[in-house]
């Protein structure tokens, strides 16, 4: 095909981000993400939008913040330890209802850790890293195509939901080159800022003398206590947790017969898959569930699953994170055990051949 | 013709949180006057705060405004101001804010010389959290964590902008409205990052604190304590101790950060 292209992971992330409208980027370096800046600090301009690299990632998401106010799409990009250091903006976002994109290249932590190392260790901290109950929506990808439609996806859901949205990629996927064809104009789905179409959300200098704050506060701006600040809060949490059903998305396979299942997302799918294409060759009766948004998390199909298989397995390139969502979504209907990989390697499709094998012929026993 | 400073401010929503005899209300009211003597548009205006007793001050304009986070309020006026190079967009924060915890993004915009205007309420202690040391606070001075005096030395916040690269930088008290609503005004018809530290009284914490309760004896050792900038220069190192010089210290041109990025820009894509 003509059109194919040879794209870099962080290269589609910061294309898709251009396509789905973004016109404001503030990013810090940090390996292995900093090519998204790197990128649109070339290509932003051509499009009339602004890329600037401030002192830290602390003022990269407030200024995001600040230009989403301003009434523009708006995104940063950073590794684990960065992503820590906008935490509290993050939660600062949430509860403002302030549509943005996070993108996160994971990489081997805590701390410096390995910096050149994939990993997928910042599950619970995109979930949970900001302090108090918030929302928020977590997405992955696996391939560099995907990366370019979930960046897309990321602002569509910014914009629909008012919250922040954490793209979570990791260190090879950020790196990697693949021979694709991207997304034409007007392929994907564009949502755009809510004031553009129908004004009830309007921006800064619109002439709506808006107030915005972090505290508690009622549909004015203006700080409340007791039982209004309980309402904001189920407000907020409940955009997401209402909608659950329809904001999940994974694909399903082989699950029809299946008497064992594999749970996965991001980087390790591709191991995955390759690995369900053998055992299914060797007549092992494997189903697979590849997730997309880690956020909301898709309880009910998992549920579903869980009373008809033997026996689950959840592999990821930490100690055992997204597992535990497994396991409380499975809810004893079906053992559900962990395959982690930590030493900065991908996990193989070997690997997890092996071990569905050998667990089969414990099972079975 | 002048606007009526009430204009402004959202009176509906006075009385507001201060303590009496706190001079945050000073300062605010001077924002207000600066801005009515301007006769800006109300809706080209975007006050932005971060946390602390100052912060709060974002809630009395009635412009847009954003309540921000401890110390980020420059940050996320940065990104506001480049998506809308076309508003007026001033920063309140207090003393903590600006230059504890907000000190990078501070001596950054500084640098940058973003078109923003930055009004520090500087009580020399953290007023909101109850009287603790902050890193203007004198030394030797009492707070609830230094409570046998300060042993560390206090930022000069005008000096310290001017360093960093600020173009207009101006020193006043609580004690001369006139002159705040002058620098506050001189400040955003200015083209840069404009500082305008005003010292003012905590009497709550750093007054009970440190034998100063009455709020208008604050003042009046505030007045007593400062010496206007070009007689400063005419005193002697013995006559200097313990006085801090006020007025207008800079005023300068220099390029721009939001109209040099589009500028810049528009050239790339040119060339
Ligand atoms: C990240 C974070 N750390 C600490 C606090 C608690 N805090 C709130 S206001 C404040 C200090 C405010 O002092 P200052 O900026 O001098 O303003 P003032 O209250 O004196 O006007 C602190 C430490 C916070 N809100 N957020
Ligand atoms: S605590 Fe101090 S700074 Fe805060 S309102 Fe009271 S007097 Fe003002």
């Amino acid at each position: 095909m003509n059109n194919q292209e040879l794209v870099q992971g962080n290269e589609a992330c910061a294309r898709g981000a251009l396509y789905a409208g973004c016109r404001f980027f503030a990013g810090y370096p940090i390996t292995p993400s900093s090519e998204i800046m790197e990128y649109l600090a070339r290509e932003m301009p051509k499009v009339g939008g602004v890329c600037v690299q401030l002192e830290d990632e602390i003022a990269s998401i407030s200024a995001v913040i600040g230009a989403s106010w301003g009434g523009v799409k708006a995104m940063t990009a950073t590794s684990g330890p960065g992503f820590s250091l906008m935490q509290e903006n993050i939660g600062y976002a949430a509860i403002t209802e302030t549509p943005c994109v996070i993108v996160d290249c994971q990489r081997w932590g805590p701390s410096t850790g390995q910096p050149t190392k994939a990993a997928q260790g910042d599950v619970m901290q995109a979930r949970w890293g900001t302090h108090g109950d918030h929302p928020v929506i977590v997405l992955t990808a696996s391939w560099v195509r995907e990366v370019f439609e979930m960046t897309v996806l990321a602002f569509n859901l910014a914009e629909i939901y008012r919250v922040p949205v954490i793209l979570l990629l990791d260190e090879v996927l950020a790196h990697l080159r693949e021979n694709v064809t991207l997304p034409v104009a007007g392929e994907l789905q564009v949502v755009e800022r809510v004031e553009k179409t129908n004004g009830s959300m309007p921006s800064f200098g619109a002439g709506a003398r808006l107030m915005v704050t972090g505290m508690a506060h009622d549909e004015t701006g203006f700080p409340v206590q007791g039982e209004k600040a309980a309402q904001l809060l189920k407000r907020i949490v409940g955009k997401i947790e209402e909608h659950k059903e329809r904001l999940v998305r994974y694909q399903g396979f082989y699950l029809d017969d299946a008497d064992f299942l594999i749970v996965s997302y991001g980087i390790t799918s591709r191991a995955v898959e390759a690995a369900v294409e053998r055992l299914r060759a060797g007549g092992v009766p494997i189903g697979w569930l590849d997730l997309k948004i880690l956020w909301p998390f898709p309880d009910k199909p998992i549920r579903e699953i869980a009373s008809h298989v033997k026996d689950i397995l959840v592999p990821e390139l930490n100690l055992g994170q997204l597992v535990r969502e497994v396991e409380r979504a499975a809810a004893g209907h079906a053992p559900v055990s962990h395959l982690g990989r930590v030493d900065g390697s991908l996990i193989t499709p070997e690997e997890i051949c092996r071990y569905v094998r050998e667990k089969i012929a414990r099972v079975c026993l | 013709m002048t606007r009526d400073y009430r204009q402004y401010l959202r009176v509906e929503k006075l009385p507001h949180v201060w303590c009496p005899g706190c001079g945050h209300g000073i300062i605010t009211h001077a924002i207000a006057n600066a801005l009515a003597e301007l006769q800006l548009d109300p809706d080209t205006i975007a006050v932005l705060g971060g946390i602390g007793c100052s912060g709060r001050a974002s809630f009395l304009f009635q412009t847009d405004a954003m309540h921000t986070t401890h110390g980020r309020a420059v940050a996320f006026a940065t990104g506001l101001k480049l998506a809308r190079p076309d508003l007026h967009v001033i920063v309140v924060m207090g003393d903590g804010d600006a230059l504890g915890i907000g000190g990078n993004h501070f001596i950054h915009a500084c640098r940058r010389n973003i078109d923003l205007t930055a009004v520090i309420y500087n009580n020399a202690i953290y007023g909101q959290t109850g009287g603790q040391l902050a890193p203007t606070t004198p030394t030797e001075k009492r707070s609830t964590t230094s409570p046998y005096g300060n042993v560390e030395h206090p930022f000069d916040i005008a000096r310290l902008a001017m360093a960093a690269g600020a173009t207009y930088v101006a020193r006043t008290t609580s004690f001369d409205f006139p002159e705040i609503v002058r620098f506050v005004k001189r400040g955003i018809a200015h083209k840069g990052f404009s500082v305008i530290e005003v010292l003012t009284q905590c009497p709550t914490y750093y007054g009970r604190l440190n034998d100063l309760r009455d709020p208008s004896q604050m003042l009046y050792e505030l007045k007593s304590q400062t010496v206007p900038l070009d007689e400063y220069h005419q005193m002697t190192p013995e006559e200097r101790a313990g006085k801090i010089p006020i007025g207008e210290f800079l005023c300068e041109e220099r390029a721009e950060f939001v109209e040099s990025y589009y500028r810049l820009c528009q050239l790339g894509r040119s060339g």
